[in-house]
């Protein structure tokens, strides 16, 4: 009898412990904002829930490990002839032993989901003032189309200012990556998808293909350069004039 | 209870090379399809020698022509998973100890079995001709439409490959499953069965179930390209990502037939040598493995986060997703517990599979930030996500096989393995896989493409390159090591005794080594007290 109870309440606590991280996970979760310009900016929220999960799974990690190097190391054999000291679990103990672990992995996945789910908001929920920019990916190279109709084989973009990219592809699949902003997505024939970023600062970067398009896959990139406003302007201009 | 003299049996006489083809002991198909599966790694594990070579540094150092590079990457991801590790883990392992495991004289259906042997032979030579015909598959190992159809190379090997090991594994699962059911000794319960069986009729069931998917996908690519049908390509009202979906549809699941048998062998080793019961044996089983089936199956859009699936659907797989850490956290800790108050003794097989418990937290832990979509937004496609899936399925599953093969080798060859050289070649693949692996986490991380000969927009990456080629050539090393020292010992290792780890599983228990036609010299009968694990009867 004594057993039972220990076992259920520990199975009450750990289910009442689970649903009140996920429950603050939540709260914490709608709170989460982002930069002083009004809109919350992605890459620097992929860059904290990166942190949060890298230390989420380093403590597991860690956790399990040293529990294994432990019993590796202190239950070694004494003598060729030991057996192991095992006991069988009566029913409670082995329901104890799958409900709590299981609510602890659940109240970690459900405050995982949560905030991955914020972070998924605002990585979709392109902002109003967006500046759109259209891509297209071609066996093997990047084209854009800005507002004005110029065409370029760079993508130039102004700081200040985010921008959404609509992006299809003239023959197969490729994939926009850019490391720099924290964002990826596929480029299919027949098909409009998009990314949204927010250059906040002057910087070189490229864009390369994530996705196997074929031979020269492993050299489909092109610069990526944020600039400010005025030299945007006189960059774009500079285009239109070439193109 | 009594050790079986392993003169009571009729034996094989000799050597016959008619007698193995024309075979029908599953023995000995079992065997085939090592000897097959090993075959198939070590071509395989060259390519990704040679792959490895061209990514140590910037710009061209083997190839003068990219497609080249495109070949040895497809070959080496379609042959690893679908030649080595599948058929390694059911049509080797299961097969050889399956039917021993449960008592059985052999499998229900002896011919199909031999028939399936065939046609993973006949597959593995059209997987082999695709590296020598001109215009080899260049598609990569999960074959995307558009490219797949419109590329110049040669699809339909890889398509006709795919059908005839899918039309094997069927076969295969049937077999197992007919088997487990109908042939269990008399007086062995559901719950008195091995890990190792559990995990693979798990494994039986997903192929049985999803291999018809992969299967139509790729019969529609076929179709596609050589009949001029439409149903991949978009500017005739067909859909690109129609594919994508039933191919991961198959393929999420097809982790799964290579991590849970894996998993099995990890148990029959640890609960061996630690002389251990599992740790809450039930909950493990019908948790654990077959929750992790239950769940399997719907969530296959993890593989499409970035794909352009609605929102919606992305944020509903990422929970179910991550709810797979319930099943295989239980297994997980079935795994720790049954070290819990062991008497432990080690030996290689027992090192492989301590290694393993590690692989096993690298690589499933660096799944959690792929789970979520916002993570995977950046990861995508990168060298993080190579890293996490050779942690978790290519090097976890392949340590608990070379575990496994050393744990059953007294039992399939009557012989001892060196245990030295298989000490060094341990250590020298254990090393190997942390100093190949982990740099591709790093540069992961800042943006590494995947499938990338060159990476000249990333000249910065290079030392992280090189580290990784060096640590690939000393798996190489280890797996030569380790090879010559299977083959080696196999003809002329000293003699084994007959239950040499002292195991309390039928195989070790009730047969000979080798087990010879029929396996077991008298009936095998159990009483409901019987487990392959009761070491200690509290
Ligand atoms: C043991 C040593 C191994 C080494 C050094 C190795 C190395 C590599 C390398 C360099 C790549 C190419 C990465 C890229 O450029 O994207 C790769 C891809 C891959 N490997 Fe391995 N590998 C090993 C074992 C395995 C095993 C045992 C499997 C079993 C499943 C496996 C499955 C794959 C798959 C599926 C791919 C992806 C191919 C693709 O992108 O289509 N590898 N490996
Ligand atoms: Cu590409
Ligand atoms: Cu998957």
């Amino acid at each position: 009898m004594r057993r039972l109870e220990t076992t259920l309440s520990g199975i009450f606590l750990g289910t009442l412990g689970s649903a009140f991280v996920a429950a603050s996970a939540f709260a914490e979760g709608t709170g989460a904002d982002g930069s002083a310009d009004g809109f919350p900016d992605p890459a620097a929220g992929w860059d904290h829930l990166w942190k949060e999960v890298l230390t989420d799974i380093t403590v597991i990690g860690v956790v399990f490990m040293i529990a294994a190097l432990y019993m590796l190391i202190k239950f070694r054999a004494k003598s060729p002839d030991q057996v192991g000291g095992g006991r069988k679990l009566t029913a409670a103990q082995a329901v104890a032993w799958a409900l709590i672990p299981a609510s602890l992995f659940m109240a970690d996945d459900f405050f995982l989901a949560a905030n991955g789910w914020t972070q998924w908001n605002v990585q979709r929920r392109v902002p109003a003032n967006a500046m759109e920019i259209k891509v297209t990916g071609q066996q093997w190279y990047w084209s854009f189309e800005y507002p004005d109709g110029t065409e370029t084989d760079q993508l130039v973009v102004p700081i200040g200012q985010p921008i959404v990219l609509r992006m299809s592809s003239d023959d197969v699949i490729h994939s926009f990556g850019m490391p720099a902003y924290r964002v990826t997505e596929d480029v299919m024939p027949g098909r409009i998808t998009y990314i949204w970023f927010n250059p906040d600062k002057p910087m070189d970067t490229v864009v390369t293909c994530r996705e196997f398009c074929g031979m020269n896959h492993s050299v489909m990139y092109t610069k990526v350069r944020a600039v400010p406003q005025k030299d945007y302007e006189a960059w774009l201009k500079k285009q239109a004039a070439a193109g | 209870m009594s050790t079986p003299a392993s003169a009571t049996l009729p034996h094989h006489t000799g050597f016959n090379l008619k007698e193995w083809i024309l075979t029908t002991d599953h023995k000995r198909i079992g065997i085939l399809y090592l000897i097959g599966s090993m075959a198939a790694f070590g071509v395989a594990g060259i390519m990704a020698l040679l792959i490895r070579m061209e990514q140590a540094q910037v710009g061209a150092q083997l190839i003068t022509d990219p497609t080249q590079y495109n070949r040895w990457l497809f070959f080496h991801g379609a042959v690893m998973i679908l030649a080595f590790l599948i058929p390694g883990l059911t049509g080797f392992a299961a097969n050889y100890f399956l039917p021993l495991m449960i008592g059985a004289k052999d499998v229900a259906f002896p011919r199909i079995n031999a028939f399936s042997v065939w046609l993973f032979y006949f597959a593995i030579i059209l997987a082999l001709l695709s590296l020598v015909i001109p215009d080899g598959p260049d598609i990569m190992w999960t074959g995307y439409p558009p490219y797949s159809v419109t590329t110049m190379a040669n699809t339909s090997f890889y398509v006709f490959t795919i059908h005839l090991l899918g039309f094997s594994s069927i076969l295969g699962a049937i077999n197992f499953l007919v088997t487990v059911i109908y042939m269990r000794a008399p007086g062995m319960g559901w719950n008195q069965l091995n890990m190792f069986v559990w995990t693979t009729v798990a494994a039986f069931v997903l192929q049985l179930v999803f291999i018809p998917v992969l299967a139509a996908a790729v019969t529609l690519l076929l179709f596609d390209k050589y009949l001029g049908t439409h149903f991949y390509d978009p500017s005739a009202g067909g859909d690109v990502l129609l594919y994508q979906n039933l191919f991961w549809f198959y393929s999420h699941p097809a982790v799964y037939v290579i991590f849970l048998p894996a998993v099995g062998i990890l148990f029959e080793i640890i609960a061996t040598m630690s002389k251990n019961r599992i740790f809450n044996y039930k909950i493990a089983v019908y948790g654990g493995i077959w929750g992790i089936i239950a769940i399997g199956g719907i969530v296959w859009v993890h593989h499409l986060y970035v794909a352009g699936m609605p929102d919606w659907l992305r944020l509903g797989m990422m929970v179910t997703t991550l709810l797979i850490s319930v099943p295989v956290g239980l297994l997980v800790m079935s795994l720790w517990g049954t070290l819990y108050k062991g008497a432990i003794t080690y030996n290689v097989a027992m090192m492989y599979a301590a290694a393993c418990l590690y692989l096993v937290l690298v690589g499933g832990l660096t799944g959690i930030p792929l789970a979520l979509p916002s993570l995977t937004l950046h990861l995508s496609d990168t060298s993080f996500v190579h890293a996490h899936f050779h942690f978790i399925m290519a090097l976890f599953s392949a340590f608990a096989l070379f575990g496994g093969i050393y744990y059953w080798f007294p039992k399939m060859t009557g012989r001892l393995a060196d245990s030295k050289m298989a000490v060094v070649s341990f250590w020298c693949n254990f090393i190997g896989v942390n100093v190949t692996f982990w740099p591709l986490f790093i540069i992961g991380l800042e943006g590494m493409p995947r499938r990338y000969w060159n990476y000249e927009m990333f000249p910065q990456f290079q030392p992280y390159h090189e580290v990784a080629t060096a640590g690939a050539f000393l798996i190489g090393i280890g797996m030569l090591l380790q090879f010559i020292n299977f083959i080696y010992a196999a003809i002329n290792g000293p003699i084994a005794e007959d239950n040499p780890w002292k195991s309390k599983s039928l195989e070790w228990t009730h047969c000979p080594n080798p087990p010879g036609p029929g396996n077991f010299p008298e009936d095998v009968v159990v009483d409901e007290n019987w487990t392959p694990y009761n070491y200690n009867t509290d």
